[in-house]
C-alpha cells in the first residue's frame, strides 16, 4: 500500500510569485514525516504540490519532479484526479460536507468515484471510522449530519473520509491547529496507528507535536518576506531536535525566532 | 489633548441619539410595510367577492359585456403553462451560466463579458423582451401567437435573475468543500454536481422562485406574444392563449362593475399562485436541508 515519494528540484509559483524553490527530498513509506518552519515558508504549498492540489488555485503552477515509486506525478499523461485518489489529504480546518450525513461523508469519496453495493459501503465506512477512532462515538447516529459533530470529531470524520478511498499516502495540513489538546491527542494517537499502513506527511506549527509523532522532520525557512521558501534540512526527528546541522534549524527549534 | 478613560455612566446625549435612531428605524419599517399591507388588503377585500368555483373553472367564452359570472380558468392555465415553459428554458441555461461564471470562468475575459451582459439583461424593460420575441419569433420566423412565444419572452426576463442569484449562492459555498472533494480524487464536474450544487440548493431554489414570481406577473411581454383570448386553449404551442396578468389588464379596462370585480379576483388568484409556488419551494428546501435530519 504505502509508497515512497521522491521530490527533485521542485519550484512552486502563485502567478509570478515564487513560493518555494529548489526542494528535493525523499519521503519514506510507512513512516511519519513532519514539515516545520515559520509561517509563510511554503510548507503547506509544498504539501499541496505532492498531490497536485496546488494547481487548483488559479494562476498556481509547479516546476520540477515528484515521483511516487517510479511514476512521475507531473508527467504529461497523468490525470491529476487519479493522483489525488492515490494521495489523500486532510485539511487544517475540518470540512465535512454539510449536506451529507456522517455515513455519506465517509462514503463520499467512494460514491463519487464509482459504484459500490450498500453492503460494501457499510463495510468500508465502518472500517474507516474505526480506523479514525470515531466509530464508537458515532455508530448509533450514522445518518445524522456530519456538521453536528464537535470540531475534533469532525476532523476525525475527515480523516475517515480520506482513508476510506484507500490512498497510499496521507497528507495532513496542520490537522490539529483548530483543535483542543484532547482532540489533538486523539489525532496524534491515530497518526501513529495509521503509519502502519500509510505514508504520512504532516505540516505542523507545533514542534512538540512534530517531535511526538514524526520519524523524520524537514525544516523549511525563507530568507526574507517575499523570498521563496527553501528546505533547510531534513533528518531523523531525534537528530533535528537534538543535534541539527544548520544554525537556522537550531534557532527555530529552540525558539530564538519564528 | 487628553483622551478620557475610565468607566463612566452612559451619557444623556448618547441615550437620546440611541432613542432617536431607533425611532427612525421603526418609522422606516412602518412606512415600508404600509403599501404592502394596503395592496394585500385591497386585493383580498375586493377579490374575495368573485373568488368562487365558477371563477376557477370557467372561461370568458360566451360571456356578454354586462353578464356577471365567467371566470379565469383559461388565464390560470395559460399563466401556469407559460411560466412552466419559461422556467424550463431559463433555469437550466441560467444555472449553467452561473456554474460557468463561478467554477470555470476564473474572472477571465469571457466571464467578465458574460457578467456584463447579464447585468444589462437585468435592466431590460419587459416590453423590450416582448417586442424582441414579436419581431424575431412571430414576424421574422412566422410563428403564430402562442403561449410558447410568451414563455420565450418571459424566459429572457428570468434568465438574468436566475444567473445572478445562483451566482451569489455558488460563491457562498466555501472553497474548502471543493478542495475536500478534489482531495478525495473526485473530478471537478462531479464535485460541482454532488457537493457544490447541493450545498447551495436552498439558496438556488429561493432565487429561482423569485425569478418565477417576477415573471408570473409580467403583462407587457405577454400582450405582444400570446395575444388575447376568451376561450380555453390548453396547447401552449398553438394559437393565442391567455394569462392572468393579461386577464386582469383586460377586465380592469372594461367599464362594467362585474368586469372590475373579475379583475380584482384575477389579481388575487395571481398572488395566491405565486404564494403557493413559494410555499412549495420552501417545502422542497426544508425537505432537502440537513437540519431536518439533525
Amino acid at each position: 500500500m504505502a509508497k515512497q515519494i521522491e521530490v527533485s528540484d521542485l519550484d512552486a509559483y502563485y502567478g509570478s510569485h515564487k513560493a518555494i524553490e529548489g526542494i528535493s527530498m525523499t519521503i519514506e513509506p510507512r513512516s511519519v514525516t513532519a514539515f516545520i518552519g515559520p509561517s509563510g515558508c511554503g510548507k503547506s504549498t509544498f504539501l499541496r504540490t505532492l498531490n497536485r492540489m496546488h494547481e487548483v488555485i488559479p494562476g498556481a503552477r509547479v516546476e520540477g519532479k515528484v515521483r511516487l515509486e517510479d511514476q512521475d506525478l507531473y508527467g504529461a499523461n497523468v490525470d491529476p484526479v487519479s493522483v489525488r485518489r492515490t494521495i489523500g489529504m486532510v485539511f487544517q480546518r475540518p470540512n465535512p460536507f454539510p449536506t451529507m450525513s456522517i455515513f455519506d461523508n465517509v462514503a463520499a469519496g467512494l460514491r463519487l468515484n464509482g459504484r459500490f453495493s450498500r453492503s460494501q459501503l457499510d463495510g468500508i465506512v465502518e472500517e474507516s471510522l474505526k480506523g479514525a477512532n470515531l466509530w464508537n462515538e458515532v455508530k448509533t447516529r450514522l445518518n445524522k449530519p456530519g456538521a453536528g459533530l464537535s470540531g475534533g470529531q469532525q476532523q476525525r470524520l475527515c480523516i475517515a473520509r480520506a482513508i476510506a478511498v484507500r490512498p497510499q499516502v496521507l497528507l495532513m495540513d496542520e490537522p490539529c491547529s483548530a483543535l483542543d489538546p484532547i482532540s489533538t491527542l486523539a489525532i496524534e494517537d491515530l497518526i501513529s496507528q495509521l503509519k502502519q499502513e500509510f505514508t504520512i506527511v504532516i505540516v505542523t506549527h507545533n514542534m512538540q507535536q512534530a517531535a511526538r509523532v514524526s520519524d523524520r522532520t524537514a525544516f523549511f525557512n525563507l530568507a526574507a518576506q517575499g523570498q521563496p521558501g527553501k528546505l533547510i534540512e531534513m533528518d531523523e526527528t531525534s537528530r533535528i531536535f537534538t543535534n541539527p546541522t544548520q544554525k537556522a534549524t537550531e534557532d527555530y527549534i529552540t525558539g530564538r525566532f519564528g | 489633548m487628553t483622551v478620557q478613560t475610565g468607566i463612566r455612566p452612559l451619557s444623556v446625549g448618547r441615550r437620546v441619539k440611541d432613542r432617536a435612531v431607533q425611532g427612525l428605524v421603526y418609522l422606516a419599517f412602518a412606512i415600508a410595510v404600509v403599501p404592502l399591507v394596503s395592496v394585500l388588503w385591497m386585493v383580498i377585500s375586493n377579490g374575495l367577492k368573485r373568488f368562487d368555483i365558477e371563477f376557477l373553472t370557467h372561461s370568458m367564452r360566451n360571456i356578454g359585456a354586462r353578464d356577471a359570472g365567467g371566470g379565469a380558468y383559461h388565464a390560470i392555465i395559460g399563466t401556469l403553462e407559460q411560466v412552466l415553459l419559461a422556467s424550463l428554458i431559463a433555469v437550466p441555461i441560467g444555472l449553467l451560466t452561473a456554474v460557468y461564471l463561478v467554477e470555470y470562468g476564473n474572472g477571465g475575459r469571457l466571464s467578465r463579458m458574460i457578467s456584463f451582459f447579464v447585468d444589462i439583461m437585468t435592466g431590460v424593460p419587459s416590453i423590450v423582451a416582448g417586442l424582441f420575441v414579436l419581431a424575431f419569433w412571430i414576424l421574422v420566423l412566422g410563428m403564430p401567437f402562442s403561449g410558447f412565444a410568451g414563455a420565450l419572452a418571459l424566459s429572457i426576463l428570468m434568465m438574468p435573475v436566475v444567473v445572478r442569484s445562483t451566482e451569489e449562492m455558488l460563491r457562498l459555498v466555501p472553497n474548502e468543500l471543493r478542495e475536500a472533494s478534489f482531495a478525495l480524487g473526485v473530478p471537478k464536474w462531479r464535485t460541482i454536481a454532488k457537493v457544490v450544487l447541493p450545498t447551495a440548493f436552498t439558496g438556488i431554489v429561493t432565487g429561482v422562485m423569485l425569478a418565477v414570481a417576477r415573471v408570473a406577473g409580467e403583462t407587457a411581454p405577454l400582450l405582444l406574444t400570446v395575444f388575447f383570448t376568451d376561450s380555453i386553449n390548453e396547447d401552449p404551442f398553438n394559437g393565442p392563449q391567455m394569462g392572468l396578468p393579461l386577464y386582469v389588464f383586460g377586465q380592469s379596462g372594461l367599464p362594467q362593475d362585474v368586469a372590475i370585480d373579475r379583475a380584482w379576483t384575477g389579481a388575487l388568484t395571481l398572488i395566491l399562485i405565486v404564494m403557493l409556488l413559494n410555499l412549495v419551494a420552501r417545502l422542497i428546501s426544508w425537505w432537502r436541508s440537513p437540519a431536518k435530519r439533525g
